[in-house]
């Protein structure tokens, strides 16, 4: 299944801002970030599709997966 | 020493030094100053005649060591809105009036000879009136940088642009920051009230005065815990390493992004005025991504964005102005942003509300979007010259609606809305409509909890909860901008259970008090109502808390949404 990842803040470091990536059948968002080495304890948003997500629901093909540490401003 | 009331007449050139009134004295920043509006102002008079009332004062914390204490709040009538109107800033000012005893300086009357300009200079025996003639015309550096010259590097500077000379609608007030650059009192046309006060600029004398604190052991112990909730915080972290800016790519994500003057959800050029790309953009060219806008604030949420060659560019280069800019008149250039910062915080107008014109003038093809180059041209040659144009651009976004027949103005009670699209974000619609100085995300952002996750979650997209979540937010910010504190503060209040107690804490021991928590609400709740009362005997309504009519009538990409929170849920903002 693939899906598109699009990263955000310092969790592009070292990694990519927006990447197609292949991931088994349903894949969870916490398996995604897992497999990103990103800590989970610094995430602070995830949308799939512009909807806030959680952790457990699971991106469909073609899906829009974005992941953003705790961040504010205003 | 005790605090003392500072009273400036411009019909009779007096001053005064008073003491404070009882019912005063538990009070300051934005608490204080529409207090002494509300008490002392006629509600339905000219914002720009001699009835009108300029107040700055300190926040209860100010001039203390306490943390990102330093906040100068502003008030009056407005003269964009029409309603009373707070704006705060950071800078040097605060702190320095705190540690004179000014517990608020009032600026009444107007001279009767409209010909002479003056300036005030704050010290510790009181105000002194002069003519002033150098740094008139000039833009706010030059009168920074005439002044230090002029008194010495160490003063405090409070100073309005061309802009406000002119008394356009959306000239702000400056404040000298610590690295003699300025922060705004942005929102409202304040600097348009010390224009039509003949007042250029009012210099703060230094001091070595400290201020009085009843409990210094307390107060450390609670300063030190209320710092830690503050650099602890992971938000304050992500504040200093990429500024408000941060917000461009998640807004944009949600969908919330407002583009081309309100006309879609999402920008395509959003990565080149990114947070993410300013940072990189700072670092590679030698800026600084770091900095602070008052000495004392341990989150540093500003920055110095630096030109191509390297050098100084502008600072305190916020998201809301690089969203008007960038997404809402579609530049996805930042260094034409950054010019554009720079020339409006020298002539002194509010970016928000003059992006946001020029989005309204673009759809009405006065220049077109994404026209940066054309954008800063106008800005020198037209609104810092006071030509027709730049007094229609200059006098805001309702204003370029009124003169160009354009329907889509983004404004409420005339002031324009900012960076977030309230069809998408409802809650921040609440808040726009609700608020008592006309469309302002800061009053109440809900965006903490519609979009960030900060204070628990409420879907931005669901009618549920809105109301609610944005009165919490305004009461709490009410009291907040009581206290000299920055905003940001609240990020950690929030989701921290020793910030808040530790904040009432330091205003405990500041002042020898008891106050709890529930009087801190009770006083945020005071602050609402007394500005709502204000408002109403101005001649505003319940039907004045509306948004723009196309909200309703004009869907919004990416999710196709509009605005569809009814009449009476809105209204029921006031029952508390």
């Amino acid at each position: 299944m693939r899906f598109t990842v699009k990263l955000f803040a310092y969790f592009r470091d070292n990694r990519f801002r927006a990447e197609v990536r292949d991931y088994p059948e349903g894949t969870t968002v916490e398996q995604v970030i897992r497999s990103l080495g990103i800590d989970l304890e610094e995430v602070g948003v995830t949308m799939i599709n512009s909807r806030h997500c959680t952790l457990d629901q699971v991106p469909a093909e073609g899906d829009q997966l974005a992941i953003f540490p705790a961040i504010g401003g205003g | 020493m005790a605090d003392k009331i500072f009273r400036v007449n411009m019909s009779d050139m007096s001053t005064r030094i008073e003491e404070v009134p009882e019912a005063w004295m538990g009070l300051g920043g934005r608490g204080l100053t529409s207090t002494i509006v509300a008490a002392e102002v006629e509600p339905t008079c000219h914002p720009l005649g001699k009835r009108n009332k300029l107040v700055f004062a300190p926040g209860l914390l100010s001039g203390t060591p306490a943390a990102n204490s330093g906040r100068l709040s502003c008030g009056a009538k407005s003269p964009l809105t029409g309603t009373i109107k707070e704006a705060n800033a950071g800078g040097t000012s605060a702190q320095m009036l705190a540690r004179l005893g000014v517990k608020a300086l009032i600026i009444e009357g107007k001279p009767a000879d409209a010909s002479k300009w003056y300036s005030l200079q704050v010290g510790e025996n009181g105000v002194t009136i002069k003519e002033e003639s150098e740094v008139v015309g000039q833009g706010n550096f030059a009168t920074v940088q005439a002044l230090n010259q002029r008194i010495g590097d160490k003063v405090g500077v409070i100073s309005i642009g061309p802009a406000g000379e002119m008394q356009m609608l959306a000239a702000n007030i400056s404040v000298k920051d610590p690295d003699n650059h300025v922060r705004s009192c942005g929102r409202g046309g304040l600097g348009a009230v010390m224009g039509s006060k003949r007042v250029k600029f009012i210099a703060v004398e230094p001091t070595d005065k400290k201020v009085a604190i009843a409990e210094p052991e307390a107060f450390k112990a609670a300063n030190r815990a209320f710092a830690k909730a503050l650099v602890d915080n992971p938000i304050s972290k992500a504040l200093a390493q990429y500024g408000t800016n941060v917000l461009v790519n998640i807004i944009n994500e949600s969908g919330g992004l407002p583009t081309r003057n309100f006309t879609a959800g999402q920008f395509e050029g959003h990565e080149a005025i990114s947070g993410e790309t300013m940072h990189d953009t700072i670092v590679a060219r030698g800026g600084k991504p770091k900095h602070n806008c008052h000495p004392g604030c341990v989150i540093q949420c500003s920055q110095i964005y630096a030109d191509v060659k390297g050098e100084y560019k502008t600072s305190g280069f916020e998201y809301e102005t690089i969203w008007a800019l960038g997404a809402d008149c579609a530049i996805d250039n930042l260094d034409h942003v950054a010019e554009a910062d720079s020339i409006m915080d020298d002539i002194g107008v509010d970016s928000i509300e003059i992006p946001v014109a020029f989005g309204v003038a673009m759809e009405a093809g006065v220049l077109k979007f994404g026209d940066g180059v054309e954008l800063c041209r106008i800005l020198r040659e037209e609104v810092a010259k006071g030509t027709p144009l730049g007094r229609i651009i200059g006098n805001g976004a309702g204003s370029v609606g009124r003169a160009y027949g354009v329907t889509r103005v983004p404004v409420v009670k005339n002031q324009a809305i900012p960076a977030y699209d309230p069809r998408a974000i409802k809650g921040i619609g609440i808040t726009y409509a609700t608020s008592t100085q006309g469309a302002d995300h800061t009053m109440g952002y809900t965006i903490a909890t519609n979009i960030l996750g900060v204070g628990g979650k409420v879907d931005p997209l669901s009618k549920e909860g809105q109301v609610e979540l944005s009165r919490n937010l305004q009461i709490a910010t009410a009291a907040i901008d009581s206290t000299g504190m920055c905003l940001f503060i609240a990020f950690a209040a929030l989701d921290d259970a020793t910030c808040l107690p530790s904040l009432i804490d330091m205003i405990n021991a500041r002042f020898g008090a008891k106050l709890t928590a529930d009087d801190v609400t009770q006083l945020g709740m005071t602050i609402l109502k007394t500005e709502h009362a204000f408002n109403l005997a101005a001649g505003f309504t319940n039907k004045d808390d509306r948004l723009p009519e196309f909200f309703r009538d004009e869907p919004i990409a990416p999710h196709n949404v509009v605005w569809d929170i009814t009449d009476e849920a809105i209204d029921s903002f006031w029952n508390f």
